[in-house]
């Protein structure tokens, strides 16, 4: 483990497979949070913290548990971690907690973090585990950022509580509320096609970008989404 | 008593509608809303489940959390309780009931560990609801799920042969549908 490791694993969390952007996993969470910039951060950081964490003790723990019953150990590992983080939350920065409620307990099901300690963390050493989750987490915190600060632009006219918009700008407060946030997606997963239409044009593989999770918003690394994860799972065993 | 029973059924199943105002349950609602058909199918097992898991919780909650005075290890044990539930409940359909485990049996898995569920679980013991209110929650939550899969279904199909830019084919337009799905079930806010 070196020092370039770790950044190829925070640059591929990061920009080359975005969770959001590019694999378009998580997408409840993703919705529901980014009414603004500060909740999107919030929420993002949170997962973050709760990805690294379960990754890091997963991967610690690859060796003791067995094959048959990994995914019920993964979740009871995930989901203390989500426990801990939410009482932590609710005593430290209540208001943070209140914002997010409901969708803190539901980090739990969040198929990214099931997906990476599938994929990744019960299959490499310990080191760059914690940073795979540190990569993604930062990934999915700044892409849930990002979402909250145009639909916090468009539907209120600020950024983190800035007033950014000249004072004659009307803000359009359906982008905050429930329908915005599908016309957001939709106008991502739009862009996302796009691009991936014209790779495919100029004979790119392309293949890791799709829009949206398979029927089953925890299984996906069982399911939709696994010839991805798994594909790269097989890659770094062979490095 | 039953007013509030009627309320809760209301509000949970047009006004604060699970997939279209709170984002639970998305994957289905994207993933198995092509056909009419199989969203019903998806519909009616996501009804079975939910009302069985919000009885099952409830029961858990009440009598083992609180009476132990671990509530804070709700998250882990629905999680589980809801897991192993839905296990049992396909082993159980598929020895004792085949013809309702033909019509169900695909989507069960599925359900497993949609959000809703464990959504749906979490929300009974923030808002405090006893056993029968959750159940009641739980139930109409989930109709609220059928309601809104069976129509963006219905769409789709229609949609089938209408002429779409290049780019927004396939999920953008959906998630464009769901958006204006959205927007009417906001007008149900005036209910109550």
């Amino acid at each position: 483990m070196n020092n370039s490791n770790a950044m190829e694993r925070l640059y591929n969390g990061l920009i080359k497979e975005n969770p959001t952007f590019v694999l378009m996993l998580g997408m409840c969470p993703t919705l529901a949070v980014t009414t603004s910039a500060m909740n999107g951060l919030g929420m993002g950081l949170t997962t973050m913290v709760v990805l690294a964490l379960s990754n890091m003790m997963i991967s610690m723990l690859r060796n003791i548990i067995p094959d048959k019953v990994r995914i019920p150990a993964f979740i009871v590992v995930i989901a203390s971690f989500v426990t801990m983080v939410e009482l932590l939350l609710e005593g430290f920065i209540p208001a943070l907690y209140d914002a997010l409620g409901l969708y803190i307990p539901l980090i739990v099901v969040n198929c990214i973090i099931l997906g990476r300690a599938e994929s990744y963390a019960s299959k490499n050493p310990i080191l760059p585990s914690l940073f795979d989750g540190i990569g993604m987490g930062l990934g999915f915190s700044f892409a849930l950022t990002c979402i909250g600060a145009v639909r916090e632009l468009i539907g209120a006219g600020e950024i983190f509580g800035l007033h950014i918009m000249p004072d004659s700008y009307v803000p359009c407060a359906i982008f905050i509320m429930a329908p915005g946030a599908f016309f957001v997606l939709a106008a991502l997963t739009a862009v996302q096609n796009k691009i991936r239409m014209n790779g495919e044009k100029k004979g790119k593989d392309m293949s890791k970008i799709q829009s949206g999770c398979s029927e089953d918003c925890m299984n996906c690394g069982e399911k939709g989404c696994s010839h991805r994860f798994y594909g790269e799972g097989k890659e770094s065993e062979r490095n | 008593m039953i007013q509030d029973l009627l309320i809760i059924l209301v509000s949970s199943s047009l006004v604060n509608n699970v997939v279209l105002s709170q984002f639970l349950g998305l994957c289905p609602f994207l993933g198995v809303s092509k056909k009419t058909n199989t969203a019903a199918g998806m519909g009616v097992a996501v009804i079975f489940v939910i009302t069985l898991a919000s009885a099952v919780s409830g029961v858990v909650y009440k009598f083992i959390l609180e009476k132990f005075d671990v509530t804070y290890l709700q998250t882990i044990v629905f999680i589980l309780v809801i897991a192993a539930l839905v296990q049992f409940v396909e082993m159980f359909l598929k020895k004792f009931m085949p013809p309702l485990y033909q019509a169900l049996g695909v989507y069960l898995p599925l359900i497993t560990t949609n959000c809703a569920v464990l959504g749906i679980a979490l929300t009974n013991v923030q808002k405090k609801y006893g056993i029968l209110t959750g159940i009641v929650n739980g139930f109409a939550t989930a109709v609220g799920f059928t309601v809104a899969i069976v129509i963006l279904a219905g769409i789709r199909e229609k949609m089938e042969y209408n002429d779409i830019p290049e780019s927004f084919k396939g999920m953008p337009i959906v998630l464009v549908t769901a958006g204006l799905m959205a927007i009417a079930f906001c007008g149900f806010s005036g209910l109550l």
